[in-house]
């Protein structure tokens, strides 16, 4: 029974992406009903504004439960926090230093998912506990090292994170660019294909020739590395980092992963749909605004569909 | 041989099917009161499927189950122990976070209120010492600290524990796989003599003796279906194998590989040193094919898994020369991808080889597909297909292709041919004859006496251990099976 | 072979003590005053809600799922506890009945669709979160009365909050550990398949666990609630993550249904005065958490290093 369901035609599988898009468009008009056309465009632009950095989050988040029942990085709120506050003390408010910033606070992401990693391999601490441990470490290193920052970003730097071309932002169309790029990897590269195989069978993938050792360890690593980018262009989007500003990427980055289509059971994973949930999620709490609901029927109405979600999804192999 | 004795339980027709796997195929079963029965046959005959129907675990596509004279239907595992019949199967069923006592309780519902835990201790111990005297175990114990053999001992001696319910049927699944000879020897005697009481017991055991001796009536199993019912006095060792074994046409005819091999005129291709100080070094020249025999799970398949973790890392008693492919018996574990096409399969092994400027290239993987679809004749429409569209023997074949597509000159074949067809066996046997003439070493680690003749060299395992180093102009069934069993050597 | 067997067993449920008595003798040592019962009192006043709340999520652990909406739910019954409970009693025990039935259904629907319980958990997670703040939009309200005397009764000897952690301690492990059917709940995660196969329902260990959760995390959310005196829809948001850590620092496992109620009040504690330990030694407030994570990834390097040596002993 679990055979066939997993053997679903790859027709199917693909639909599953178009389905977030849909229930976007679906909010989108919805709302506009509502509101009687005023304000769409507007709208659609703070929706790619916004989903963009729940892309760059989401798509690490993704590689990581990709390879398996039980892979999930809770670390990504501090080191957005972390890498935000490096990036703007290192820039420190110069143009010139735009570079270097984003490098180190590219490093820091990268260097908190290699510990993570090694964290779960070498103590072999289950990767929950692992990442959430290292989280609270994490995000105590940020405010011991953000006491105090109220370091502008770069001119050029915000002037970057907030232009739009056409309505369009630059950084949403470079965000699409960016999930284009990993789609292909992910399907295309031997690291891709690794991700994948140890997400359906673990041992089988290591008979099979794959490094898996290696592979998972990128996948770590590179969760951090994106949450490190989402940090840094966060805080030059925002005007200046901000120690709680990764909050609510943790249970987001999970919640785009799965409404999105990504198997939480491993070895399915869905690179376009994550955009479709970013949007889809940006849109529906939109919606629900211009319906004049409060916060908390907000929440309750996210968590419902990502319940809603994962049982029409479900059947799989429990993750946990 | 009790005529008079009251008929436990009777099953007529059961069939079970998994997907297109036919693991029962109508099969007729009774068991009396004070009886024995011996149930053998080789791996994958469907002992294994039909204890579980009997036990209630698993539900019977078909036929009808007869317990006391009475036609249970539906029959459930609740139903089973009320009944009285209890099963210790072959995968260890307790819980490993649990004591021995508490473990006791979980078979017992009524087994609560106060002072349970001293009552499920004393049961369960009373039961170990009866069977097992010396045992060592406690009944406060956790499970999962114990050794193996122990967890087995307090597995069986659970189900003969009695307390409101009754016990009138144990099926003993391979009880004696984990046990030293004394605690197999002390079980065995203790069968017999609750069966002298009027107990009902199902003996299931691939070793022969075992049940020629215990049992009062033996039944073989042969490909989903029981092919002899006799009693054991008329039953002989080789009576018995010619029972179980394929006979007639279907037989693979013993092609010993032309001439033996000049073993020292090629290279050394891998080389083991026991790690457990057995007399004899595991050595593989280019284009030979080695036997890996013995009884299931005498470290066979670690000797595998040592090499190829060895090929990846090196190891200081493991010389490997040359890139390793493995061929993993166990499809659903160990080999296949179940979300991927039979194409992306196959080309796992091979992604590198198949990448230009760090992106696979699709068109040769395509062919690499096609390619072996044609070679070893994988049937299906199309190489973008599920895996899982495939038959059991197909998805063997996409995993021999996994290895023989790759650029591996050494294949370590871990029991591949498990539950495969006899038609789909030969033409795993014609390809590995054809590899290794080009130049591939094989290692084959197999369950199937039969297989061993297609072997240049043949080294027989018994717990962990290389205890016999045969050359295909040595090898007989009756050796192989002697250095299996012996205890000395 | 024995004996490092049972050194090992030995070491590794005495880890939780050894990793309390690290903590709270240095405490005792650089602020002498905290030996009274005023000042254990302080200490660990806000351990009972915590300790309920590691019970509440240890029970599902047992049962090898996850609960990441504890602290929200936990957050929940404050709020219901600081208005409804208060103002409209008959209605306030409706809604906290309601909670709990919520519970036992989520155990179901993760058992029967085989899903994997951190999802589900998550989106419950937000609802109980959105639930609280339409309840109680604004910090506030005011906890019943009963509650308050309860949760302030000075007891003779030894402080309340002592007592009641060991009172919940020992009542769990009664319950869990030592009960018959406790067993059956215990095995259910060690080896789903085995219980099954004993003729029991998973199904029905499995919401009996749930179940158990939403009554302890119910009250933890009053316990807090009459410490606290008000409520707010953000009040125990971190209890998700110190209950996990609570139950992981006393001894249990992720998987296999091995866990350990007195460990875990054990590792509540530690984790309750880890922050006093801090100010005591005069760190920066910054590094409150972080000394949580550090302290989680020595405990668990510890039992890996314990772990590994038994095994190659």
């Amino acid at each position: 029974m679990n055979g066939l369901s997993k053997g679903m035609p790859r027709a199917l599988l693909e639909k599953a992406w178009l389905g977030s898009f849909l229930a976007a468009a679906a909010v989108w008009a919805a709302a506009m009903i509502y509101s009687g056309g005023q304000g769409g465009g507007q709208m659609l632009g703070a929706a790619l504004s916004f989903s963009t950095f729940f892309v760059i989050v989401g798509i690490g988040q993704m590689l990581i439960i990709a390879t398996g029942p039980g892979n999930v990085d809770l670390s990504i709120p501090g080191t957005i926090a972390l890498a935000g506050a490096i990036a703007m003390k290192v820039m420190d408010g110069e143009d010139s230093l735009i570079v270097v910033g984003l490098a180190a606070s590219l490093a820091a992401g990268a260097a908190v998912g290699a510990a993570n990693y090694g964290l779960i391999r070498v103590l072999r601490i289950p990767p929950i506990i692992a990442t959430l441990s290292s989280n609270l470490l994490v995000q105590s290193t940020a405010i011991a090292y953000g006491r105090g920052l109220r370091v502008k970003p770069p001119p050029a730097f915000a002037d970057f994170t907030t232009a739009t071309v056409f309505g369009v932002p630059v950084l949403a169309l470079c965000a699409v660019v960016f999930a284009a790029v990993m789609a292909v990897v992910l399907a295309r590269t031997v690291f891709g294909r690794s991700v994948l195989a140890i997400g359906q069978n673990m041992r089988a993938a290591w008979l099979a020739g794959v490094a898996v050792d290696r592979t998972r360890l990128l996948t770590y690593t590179l969760s951090g590395l994106f949450a490190g980018l989402c940090g840094a262009l966060l805080a030059g989007f925002s005007g200046g980092s901000s120690l709680d500003m990764g909050m609510e990427y943790l249970l987001a980055s999970i919640a785009v992963v799965v409404i999105g289509g990504t198997s939480v059971a491993g070895g399915k994973a869905n690179v376009p749909g994550i955009w479709g949930a970013a949007l889809f999620l940006f849109l529906l709490l939109t919606m629900l605004n211009t319906f004049g609901a409060g916060a908390g029927v907000r929440l309750v109405m996210t968590g419902l569909i990502i319940i809603a979600v994962i049982t029409m999804a479900g059947g799989d192999k429990p993750a946990r | 041989m009790q005529a008079t004795s009251e008929r436990l339980i009777r099953l007529q027709g059961v069939a079970k099917s998994f997907g297109p796997v036919r693991a029962l195929a109508g099969v007729d079963l009774a068991v009396d009161a004070g009886e024995c029965l011996g149930l053998v046959g080789h791996n994958g005959a469907g002992k294994s499927t039909l204890m579980n129907v009997l036990a209630g675990t698993l539900e019977a596509d078909a036929g009808e189950i007869v317990i006391h004279g009475e036609r249970r239907s539906p029959y459930n595992v609740g139903l089973a122990h009320r009944l009285g019949i209890r099963c210790v199967f072959q995968e260890l069923s307790l819980c490993p976070n649990l004591t021995v006592a508490e473990n006791a309780r979980i078979i017992h519902p009524k087994l609560s209120g106060w002072g349970w835990r001293k009552r499920a201790a004393g049961l369960i111990v009373a039961k170990l010492d009866e069977i097992f005297p010396g045992h060592g175990i406690r009944a406060d114990d956790v499970v999962g600290d114990l050794s193996i053999g122990r967890r087995q001992m307090v597995e069986i001696a659970r189900a003969f524990t009695v307390s409101d319910r009754p016990v009138h049927l144990v099926i003993l699944d391979e009880p004696t796989s984990s046990l030293d000879s004394v605690s197999a020897e002390q079980l065995l005697s203790f069968v017999r003599k609750v069966v002298a009481t009027g107990l009902g017991c199902i003996l299931i055991s691939h070793l022969l003796g075992e049940v020629l001796d215990y049992a009062d009536c033996i039944v073989v199993m042969r490909d989903a279906k029981v092919v002899t019912s006799r009693p054991a006095r008329e039953m002989t060792r080789d009576s018995l194998v010619a029972a179980m074994g394929d006979v007639g046409d279907e037989r693979v005819v013993a092609e010993r590989p032309s001439a033996v091999r000049r073993r020292d005129a090629a290279p050394i291709r891998v080389r083991v040193r026991s790690r457990r100080g057995g007399r004899h070094e595991l050595v593989a020249h280019e284009g030979e094919v080695i036997g890996l025999a013995g009884l299931a799970g005498h470290g066979q398949t670690d000797a595998l898994i040592q090499i190829y973790r060895s090929s990846r890392r090196r190891a200081a008693d493991t010389v490997v020369t040359g890139p390793v492919a493995l061929v993993p018996g166990d499809r659903q574990t160990d080999g296949i991808f179940h979300l991927w096409s039979i194409g992306q399969n196959i080309g796992i092994r091979s992604l590198k080889r198949m990448s230009r400027r760090g992106l696979i290239d699709l068109a040769q993987e395509r062919q690499l597909a096609e390619d072996w679809k044609r070679r070893i004749n994988i049937r299906t429409p199309d190489m973008t297909n599920n895996i899982l569209s495939l038959s059991g023997g197909n998805q063997q074949k996409a995993l021999f292709a996994r290895a023989l597509g790759s650029d591996a000159e050494i294949v370590l074949m871990d029991d591949p041919t498990r539950g495969v067809d006899v038609g789909t066996k030969l033409e795993i046997y014609e390809m590995i004859r054809t590899e290794a003439a080009k130049g591939r070493t094989f290692l084959w680690y197999t369950t199937e006496m039969e297989e061993l003749a297609n072997c240049d060299h043949v080294y027989v395992f018994r717990n962990g251990r290389i205890v016999a180093d045969l050359a295909s102009d040595q090898l007989t069934e009756a050796k192989v099976l002697q250095s299996s069993f012996e205890e000395t050597v | 072979m024995l004996a490092t067997l049972t050194s090992r067993r030995f070491l590794r449920s005495a880890l939780p003590a050894i990793s309390l008595v690290m903590i709270l003798l240095p405490i005792f040592y650089m602020q002498p005053r905290t030996m009274s019962y005023f000042g254990l009192n302080l200490l660990l006043n806000l351990a009972i809600p915590i300790a309920l709340a590691t019970m509440a999520q240890m029970f599902v652990l047992t049962v090898n799922d996850l609960d990441l909406s504890i602290g929200s739910y936990v957050s929940l019954v404050a709020c219901i506890g600081a208005t409804w409970l208060q103002q409209t009693p008959l209605l306030g025990v409706a809604a906290l009945l309601a909670c709990i039935v919520v519970y036992g259904l989520l155990g179901a629907l993760v058992h029967v669709r085989n899903l994997p319980s951190i999802v589900v958990t998550l989106g419950m997670s937000f609802v109980w979160l959105g639930l609280a703040v339409l309840l109680l939009p604004t910090p506030g309200g005011q906890a019943p009365g009963w509650i308050r005397t309860v949760m302030t009764l000075k007891t003779p000897m030894v402080p309340f909050p002592i007592l009641a952690a060991l009172l919940i301690g020992v009542l769990v492990h009664f319950g869990l550990m030592r009960s018959s059917y406790g067993a059956v709940l215990r095995g259910a995660g060690g080896n789903p398949r085995a219980v099954a196969r004993a003729g029991w329902s998973v199904l029905r260990t499995k919401v009996t666990m749930y179940v158990m959760a939403g009554i302890f995390g119910m009250l933890s959310g009053l316990s807090l609630v009459g410490l606290t005196t008000s409520a707010d829809a953000n009040i125990a948001l971190r209890y998700t993550l110190l209950s996990i850590a609570g139950v992981i620092l006393g001894g249990g496992e992720f998987v296999g249904g091995r866990v350990s109620p007195i460990g875990a009040v054990l590792g509540t504690v530690t984790l309750v005065l880890a922050g006093s330990f801090l100010s005591f030694m005069r760190i920066s407030p910054d590094w409150q958490i972080g000394a949580q994570g550090a302290i989680l990834i020595v405990v668990l390097a510890l039992r890996a290093l314990i772990n590994r040596r038994g095994s190659t002993a």
